[in-house]
């Protein structure tokens, strides 16, 4: 019997999903043994016309990282997607956005005119020099992708069938949602998050929790944190109690606050919304103005409660200004 | 067509939507633009509630609960007070103009105090214009890659 095809593939992503994968070590010799693997720019040489050339469904497993920010990301996903009998959003970025999504706290006018004019490493002795999605060359017109104005999470391009949240997803959980699938059992329903658990991210955690109330906020660099303590109840915005349990609660672990990677809950919609709900319940104060000092304290709240979320929020974007 | 404000209300069962109940039977006129929904508690509104509304269509986002010391859960609207707070702030960094969300203490004898909360807020939000957000954040995604700066 012929091996069933695996394809990967990144959009707009850093590659850490890719290692992530690598990272289950030796069981690496598995994936190749169980899978035939037809695609995977950032392993083996392949063409995108390789996979035009494809069968429609004719991969059987499709492991999508990456958010969609341009045109080519947008059209490997639906290229793929046509490809693939099973597709899945890999990684927060395909998920939820991830990092790449905090451009949507922003324009896209307003990062090209810092990344091609202001930046201070940026020096050019005729003005600025702008990206082109076509440009004319002795040779003839070349052509690059467009960059998009908002950040998408894959879901909003094409239809998933199933997710594995984490930035990036835990080697341990890749290898539980491959050995799943190589098992043969049947699969979980359309839509479902594999390589995850039900509950949030401070289930897992080990610090003693005790009731919470905060008068001020702190970075972690501002302060020398009790390692056996909750990192919320002394004050450092942890966002355990919005993030999905599932990456056995490393960063708190390691004294660092959970930066929510394994996005939203089961159930929760805003992954964002329900920290604002969490953070208020917490805060020690009765008095406008009070409650008003003790949040200032909070730095980029938009950034911090949605760091890997943006684009899957309710309200998607900033306003453009 | 004239600009008529879409403002949802959440208003606590105890205290404002009782308060909104008593601005009916004494026949207060109040404006339609205001759709009440019935929360037990001013702090069953989660956030994601106000985000929906605005995503949805909503121009404005009114919370209605019982005075500070009054609430039936002891702490609601404490809850409600700081979650307001937080979410202004969060508002002004999506670029929503914060005064599209208020929170307003009635009790259930403030049948006039409703119908003034409700009437300045329709005029506040309609001097504000519409928000419209998914329209608003649609708007100029550009097909072309040419940056004008």
């Amino acid at each position: 019997m012929a091996k069933p095809k695996l394809a990967l593939y990144w959009a707009s992503s850093c590659g850490g999903c890719e290692i992530a994968v690598l990272d289950i070590q030796e069981k690496i010799l598995d994936v190749a043994n169980a899978f035939d693997i037809v695609f995977w720019p950032v392993a083996m040489d392949f063409k995108y016309d390789d996979v035009r050339k494809m069968e429609d469904k004719s991969i059987d497993l499709c492991l999508f990282n990456g958010a969609i920010r341009n045109s080519e990301n947008a059209e490997l996903a639906h290229l793929l997607r046509a490809k693939s009998k099973a597709l899945v959003a890999f990684g927060s970025c395909a998920h939820e956005g991830c990092i790449p999504a905090l451009a949507n706290l922003t324009t896209k006018d307003a990062i090209l005119k810092w990344v091609y004019k202001d930046s201070p490493s940026t020096v050019s002795n005729n003005g600025a020099v702008y990206p082109q999605t076509h440009t004319k060359m002795p040779e003839g017109e070349i052509e690059i992708p467009e960059m998009w104005e908002t950040v998408k999470s894959l879901d909003q391009v094409i239809d998933v069938d199933y997710y594995v949240p984490g930035c990036p997803p835990q080697p341990f959980q890749i290898w539980n949602v491959i050995e799943y699938i190589l098992s043969g059992k049947p699969l979980p329903p359309k839509g479902s998050v594999l390589g995850a658990d039900e509950k949030t991210c401070c289930d897992e955690c080990p610090r003693e929790r005790k009731e919470k109330k905060i008068k001020k906020f702190f970075r972690p660099y501002e302060i020398l944190s009790n390692p056996n303590e909750c990192l919320l109840d002394q004050g450092i915005i942890c966002m355990g109690p919005a993030t999905r349990s599932g990456c056995g609660a490393l960063c708190t672990k390691a004294n660092m606050p959970c930066r929510g990677c394994y996005g939203a809950p089961p159930n929760v919609v805003d992954q964002g919304a329900k920290m604002v709900s969490a953070l208020s319940s917490v805060v020690d104060s009765q008095d406008p103005n009070e409650i008003d000092e003790i949040l200032n304290q909070i730095v980029d709240p938009l950034g911090t409660f949605y760091r890997f979320s943006m684009a899957h929020s309710i309200l998607k974007r900033v306003d453009k200004i | 067509m004239e600009f008529e404000p879409k403002i949802v209300a959440f208003l606590c069962n105890w205290c404002t939507y009782t308060g909104a109940d008593l601005a009916g039977v004494s026949r207060l006129k109040s404006p339609a633009n205001i759709r009440v929904i019935r929360t037990m508690c001013s702090g069953r509104v989660d956030p994601t509630f106000v985000m929906k509304a605005f995503d949805l269509g909503a121009d404005g986002v009114l919370i209605g609960g019982c005075h500070p010391g009054d609430c039936h859960y002891a702490e609601g609207n404490y809850k409600t007070l700081r979650r307001a707070h937080m979410l202004k702030k969060i508002m002004r960094k999506y670029g929503i103009d914060e005064k599209r969300l208020r929170l307003e203490w009635i009790s259930a004898a403030e049948g006039d105090k409703f119908q003034e909360v409700t009437t300045t807020f329709t005029e506040t939000i309609r001097s504000l214009g519409p928000l419209d957000w998914r329209k608003r954040i649609g708007k100029g995604d550009r097909t072309e890659h040419t940056v004008a700066v």
